[in-house]
């Protein structure tokens, strides 16, 4: 598999009238081609920032690139220019937004905006626009293709307004599909229908796709691989068996204890105490620590760099140090890792 | 067993006009039970009728028809303002957004407060504060928080706030309106340890309207599923989850991601047919095997107790 998108160092600030906010501090990724990336992290922890950035959308003046290089086919992103950045958006890289009712244009038909990309950027005439858009709209599974193009988005439902979100974003075959929590604003069973929608057209279309959300549960439904994200900087990443059945960093075993099982009947939950860091002032080390009921020493001095733990799992804890003391997880993380070791040993 | 209700909801309707004659049934005749000390879920999706069956109750909204009883008094009709008061002590309410829920030109102080005035529980400004305070470190803020205003405060800790202000006129019941849904995971956790430390401390009774299922199912005894303003199970959350007899129960459950490789692989979800249903008759909602209630017809109530005693 080649790297589609290598995202290096990237650090982003935001300048606010109380001084700098550090919303990404060094974020390091890859994603390969055909592969979904899940990014999971609490509001505030740098996710949305990095797909915006990814976008070229980040508000200006405030918001600024302070370092790093997003080589997307090996071209770097940061670099381009906004002329240049337009030919690309929409075209390679799509978005798939969180509230598909504020993401859509209220004055225009649903069809013209779909067809709006495949004009400018695929230089498509108005009547094969039309066509094209037609069949997106029946490959995203919208009953009446023909009829709804003529309709205003307040005559959809919020999960067929999402699919059309999604057709939009599809309209250009991009390489690479960024889904800022596109199913967060949805009920349950609409957000299945979505989720499978996206599964089967990424295999279809092979694109790439980063899977930006909180919730685990889907998270565990559509990743390949995952990066957990806590104040700006990737704190674990690895597969999705790494980090549900074997996860390192005491942040995701907070994640993943503090999400009830449908057969968990302990009287309580394991909840992270605190709230997350603020980021104007950073803390220094490692910035989970005054959170982390595992903190050593040298979390408040050092930041911990990523240890690697296999071949595709690596985690920024001191806990992983040859000389940190052993830790036993949570009851409820440690249960997680016996019932994988058990299935896998069934097989 | 000798059930001790706390609240009867018996047939509770509530029809919303919208205008041009055309009239909304979002609560269309919902019968359930409360019982003293339990914690009962109501889950279903957004437009099923379980936020306005929430607020029907404790009379944020007129009911259309129906009844609800606490304590065995009808809460519902007209009321002197002695009798209301006497009731909007004893039921509280808790709010899905906890920055739309708190008056921003309010201090912590005077919006925990604003119950313990208007049901005059304490004598001097003295006693308030006090009282506040206590609360505010009840739900596990500070004491100095208290002359803070709502905008100084994260979501979590907003949160907490209204819990403070439902729990100051020592109420018995409380409803909950998807009161962790605008919080983050890690926060959530938090929220939902202190709602069932307080309801082991102080024997409270819980209302617990989410569309979050594996919350619901962490936290409630019992869990009524809506759809389309009826509800169409009831039972208890054990056998709820691993025995859910109708339809669209079934597919609900089977939508749930959770976090879990292995079973999001595995899993095959189960889409809702209404036209499944027998259309001779008017659904009931009938008992297909001890405490677990399904809405269906005759025939299907067969068919249904069958299913029941299987498993």
């Amino acid at each position: 598999m080649s790297k589609l998108l290598e995202v290096k160092d990237l650090k982003v600030s935001f300048n606010t009238y109380n001084g700098e906010v550090q919303a990404v501090r060094g974020v390091n990724f890859d994603l390969n081609k055909g592969e979904t990336l899940a990014i999971v992290g609490e509001s505030g922890s740098g996710k949305s920032v990095t797909s915006t950035t990814l976008m070229g959308l980040l508000p200006k003046p405030q918001g600024i690139i302070k370092s790093g290089q997003i080589l997307f086919e090996g071209e770097d992103l940061v670099k381009k220019s906004v002329k240049e950045m337009q030919k690309i958006r929409g075209n390679d890289i799509a978005m798939v937004f969180q509230d598909p009712m504020s993401s859509l244009n209220p004055t225009m038909k649903v069809g013209n905006q779909i067809m709006e990309g495949l004009i400018k950027h695929q230089n498509m005439n108005r009547a094969d626009a039309k066509k094209k858009a037609t069949e997106l709209l029946e490959l995203v599974g919208i009953p009446q293709p023909d009829v709804r193009m003529n309709q205003y988005p307040h005559q959809f439902s919020g999960g067929m307004r999402q699919r059309v979100v999604i057709a939009i974003a599809l309209a250009c075959n991009p390489k690479l599909l960024i889904a800022d929590e596109p199913t967060t604003a949805l009920d349950v069973t609409i957000q299945a229908q979505i989720l499978e929608l996206m599964k089967k057209i990424q295999k279809e279309t092979n694109s790439a796709l980063i899977f930006i959300t909180h919730d685990l549960g889907v998270v565990a439904n559509v990743a390949d691989r995952v990066a957990v994200m806590y104040a700006g900087k990737v704190v674990e990443v690895g597969t999705v068996d790494d980090i549900f059945y074997n996860p390192k960093h005491p942040y995701t075993w907070g994640l993943l204890g503090s999400m009830p099982t449908l057969d968990s009947a302990e009287e309580e939950l394991y909840a992270i105490p605190g709230s997350p860091p603020d980021m104007l002032n950073p803390p220094k080390g490692d910035a989970f620590a005054p959170r982390n009921k595992f903190a050593l020493e040298i979390d408040t001095v050092m930041e911990p760099p990523m240890f690697k733990v296999s071949d595709t799992h690596y985690a920024a804890t001191w806990l992983l140090h040859e000389d940190a003391p052993k830790i036993e997880p949570p009851e409820s993380v440690k249960r997680r890792m016996q019932g994988f070791s058990k299935m896998e040993g069934e097989q | 067993m000798a059930e001790d209700k706390l609240l009867e909801v018996i047939n509770l309707q509530k029809h919303f006009n919208v205008g041009r004659n055309k009239i909304v049934k979002a609560v269309d005749g919902v019968s359930f039970d409360i019982l003293r000390g339990e914690t009962f879920g109501l889950v279903g999706e957004s437009g099923s009728g379980k936020s306005t069956t929430g607020r029907t109750i404790i009379r944020l909204y007129d009911a259309t028809g129906g009844e609800v009883k606490f304590n065995g008094e009808d809460v519902h009709g007209k009321k002197s303002k002695q009798e209301l008061l006497k009731f909007n002590r004893k039921m509280q309410m808790i709010f899905q957004d906890p920055s739309s829920s708190l008056n921003p030109r309010m201090t912590v102080l005077d919006i925990i407060a604003e119950g313990l005035d208007v049901h005059k529980l304490v004598k001097n400004d003295k006693e308030r504060k006090e009282r506040v305070e206590e609360l505010l470190e009840i739900v596990g803020l500070n004491r100095e928080h208290a002359t803070r205003f709502p905008h100084e405060f994260s979501g979590g800790q907003r949160q907490r706030i209204g819990i403070a202000r439902a729990l100051a006129v020592e109420p018995e019941f409380i409803i909950a309106d998807e009161p962790i849904s605008a919080l983050d995971v890690s926060i959530q956790a938090q929220v939902v340890n202190l709602l069932k430390r307080l309801q082991k401390e102080r024997g409270l009774t819980y209302l617990f309207i989410a569309h979050d299922l594996s919350m619901v199912k962490y936290i409630s005894d019992r869990i009524g599923v809506m759809y389309l303003g009826n509800l169409v199970e009831l039972a208890d959350s054990e056998e709820l989850y691993n025995n859910p007899i109708h339809p669209y129960t079934k597919s609900l459950l089977s939508a749930i991601p959770l976090p879990d490789p292995e079973y999001e692989r595995n899993r095959t979800r189960i889409t809702y047919d209404p036209s499944v249903h027998d259309s001779s008759e008017e659904p009931e909602f009938r008992e297909v095997s001890p405490r677990h209630w399904v809405r269906c017809t005759t025939k299907e109530f067969e068919q249904y107790k069958k299913d029941a005693a299987k498993k």
